[in-house]
């Protein structure tokens, strides 16, 4: 029954998404299109953030990192294994769906093996240290694909052909996985695991002493939050015709702050407006490139000073929702 | 060129890199002492000082000495400006910055640290354009040879001015009265106020000598690879950090052991492996050291308490 009625929602999202999609397919410019499709990889990338940010209360700053591991697997076996997807299903939209989403998944496991590879030694440091671990780690990782030469080097990854990567990220693509991905990570930051993460924010040691695996889930909150950063990094590669070693520069990591702290470190719904946030000023201050940054430096600086809960603090929409609903029935209630 | 005289070249350069890099890292390692925050704007503070000297450099004339070198109480005046120029900066960040979270959780500063360093690096963009610029000769550079190995004087003045500040930092830290009191608010800030002693003050001071070190590594950054440029900070201000926690975050001759470890191994790295890894060897030995030993080469185990 539940089943039946989960596979009725998800068909029903499905539809919902295919129809919006086509109908921004011709109703909007493709400049906003490619606004609307940047906004959902960054919600992507904000949520996945958010995670070790926020709900395990760790510190990343390297996160672009993953994001390149996921846009180089994702763009180089998608190319890689096109021929033999098109030999089987023969050549069609879904044999370019099956190719695309395979070459997603295993950009995302690729990523969430660096994931991995960064958090099981790093993670038994205290917050600072593995902010700059991790630093280190996102600039390692972008000068060896700037210098892997079976991946473009500097110049970039642009597949075999001289048309680039074929352009397979749709809106109904990219929101399928927003979607996907944002009930996972909802799910796991409110099951008994999500809760093992919190306690690790609120104090490790009284974590710990309380017998929780903290080295283990820290790993785990690392492995999943990369492996999600690399799937938003295949559906960022299969947007433009290639990608370049200075795609993922730290301005990119920075970026991703910008999102989950303007929302709110620990909340999802804080993620995903601030996701949506810097997509749109990004594009509104295009004419002001060289201010971009000083800007959000001053943004960062100010909530700091100001509100460093950010937006939601790390409640939810829904809960403030609810709240403040809840407390309007009260006092009616008191009234009569 | 001998293979030798190829490799005391390496080292000789190594240790010139190695004490610009220890001269920022005591900055690091000082308010990270006292505060517990890793002060990611240092780095600018590094970059600001490199063209406050070039400001001063150009501002006392020094291309109507182009061919016999600048005199040497000018060049000594451009490094003692820059060096309060930057002092000032760094106490302008921690008050408008860094005082007002100094009590919010860790990760407030750290993330007002980083953008007050993102901030500089873009005003710094705005306002000296992003493209580098070549160095004033400050000094005028002689070659000699010694052995095989070529010497410069530009080099021995690298030497001579991280000796020179390094022995003056010993100095302060362990017979001055404000030096005596940085110690006891790193040993524990709230047993030094009890005893009398103007935490608010000392960090100041901190900040200040901290941001003036950086900047006289800024110009000797500057005298020896001739080029600036705004965003040299971040990179530079990174491998000064991980000098810092090679030898022992907090611990002032740790920083120093671990700025010449550094600049030794970047430029063998770049010598004998490839010019592409030079960069990337300091971040394999920052998370070889977090791994076999956290604390650093000279620093202390403390255990961590609720």
């Amino acid at each position: 029954m539940q089943l039946a009625r989960r596979l009725a929602v998800a068909t029903a999202i499905a539809l919902v998404l295919y129809g919006v999609g086509w109908w921004m397919e011709d109703g909007l410019i493709e400049y906003v299109q490619r606004i609307v499709l940047l906004a959902g990889i960054n919600v992507i990338l904000a949520v996945s953030l958010n995670l070790i940010n926020g709900t395990t209360g760790q510190f990343s700053i390297g996160h672009a990192g993953f994001m390149a591991v996921g846009a180089y697997g994702a763009a180089f076996f998608g190319v890689q294994l096109a021929p033999s997807v098109q030999s089987l299903l023969g050549a069609g939209s879904l044999a370019d769906a099956v190719t695309f989403n395979l070459a997603l998944v295993i950009g995302a496991l690729l990523a969430a093996l660096a994931g991995l590879l960064v958090g099981a030694p790093s993670l038994r440091l205290r917050g600072d240290y593995l902010a700059v671990v991790t630093l280190g780690f996102g600039e390692i990782i972008r000068i060896s694909f700037n210098n892997a030469q079976f991946l473009g080097a500097a110049t970039g990854y642009f597949g075999d052909s001289p048309a680039g990567l074929p352009a397979f990220t749709s809106f109904f693509w990219v929101y399928a996985w927003v979607i996907a991905i944002v009930i996972a990570i909802r799910n796991l930051t409110f099951s008994q695991t999500g809760r093992s993460l919190a306690a690790i924010r609120e104090d490790e040691i009284a974590a710990e002493a309380m017998a929780t695996p903290t080295t283990r889930l820290k790993v785990l909150a690392f492995a999943v939050s990369a492996a999600c950063a690399g799937i938003a990094g295949g559906l960022f590669a299969y947007m433009q015709s290639g990608i370049r070693p200075e795609d993922f520069r730290f301005d990119k990591s920075i970026d991703m702050i910008v999102m989950i702290i303007v929302g709110g470190l620990g909340s999802i719904s804080g993620a995903i407006v601030g996701g949506v946030f810097v997509a749109v000023t990004l594009e509104l201050m295009r004419d002001l490139q060289q201010y971009r940054l000083v800007l959000y430096a001053l943004l960062l600086i100010v909530i700091m000073l100001v509100r460093p809960q950010g937006l939601f603090g790390s409640r939810e929409l829904t809960e403030l929702v609810r709240s403040r609903l809840g407390r309007r029935r009260l006092s009616s209630g008191a009234a009569k | 060129m001998l293979p030798v005289s190829e490799f005391l070249q390496q080292i000789l350069n190594g240790l010139s890199l190695g004490s610009i890099y220890a001269l920022i890292a005591l900055g690091y390692t000082m308010v990270y002492g006292i505060l517990k925050l890793i002060n990611f704007a240092h780095g600018e503070l590094f970059m600001v000082g490199a063209y406050a000297g070039y400001y001063a450099a150009i501002g006392l004339g020094v291309e109507n000495y182009a061919n016999g070198g600048f005199p040497l109480y000018l060049a000594a005046l451009v490094l003692a400006l820059a060096m309060g120029a930057a002092a000032l900066l760094g106490i302008a960040i921690e008050a408008f910055a860094y005082r007002p979270v100094r009590s919010a959780p860790r990760l407030t500063p750290l993330i007002t640290a980083i953008g007050v360093s993102l901030f500089l690096q873009n005003a710094a963009m705005l306002l000296f354009s992003p493209n580098p610029r070549p160095y004033p000769p400050i000094l005028h550079e002689v070659r000699f040879e010694l052995g095989g190995v070529i010497v410069t004087n530009v080099k021995l003045a690298i030497f001579g001015v991280a000796l020179a500040l390094m022995l003056g930092l010993t100095w302060f830290v362990q017979k001055t009265w404000t030096g005596k009191a940085m110690r006891a608010v790193s040993t524990n800030i709230d047993a030094a106020r009890l005893m009398g002693i103007d935490s608010n003050h000392i960090i100041r001071a901190t900040f200040a000598v901290g941001s003036a070190l950086a900047a006289a590594g800024g110009i000797l950054f500057g005298l020896d690879q001739i080029m600036i440029g705004p965003l040299m900070g971040m990179l530079t201000g990174l491998k000064a950090f991980v000098a810092a926690v090679l030898g022992g975050i907090g611990n002032i001759r740790g920083a120093v052991l671990g700025g010449l470890l550094i600049g030794l191994a970047e430029q063998l790295t770049a010598g004998y492996l490839s010019p592409d890894y030079r960069d990337a060897i300091t971040f394999v030995i920052l998370i070889g050291i977090l791994i076999l030993r956290p604390e650093g080469l000279l620093g202390v185990v403390r255990p961590e308490k609720v």
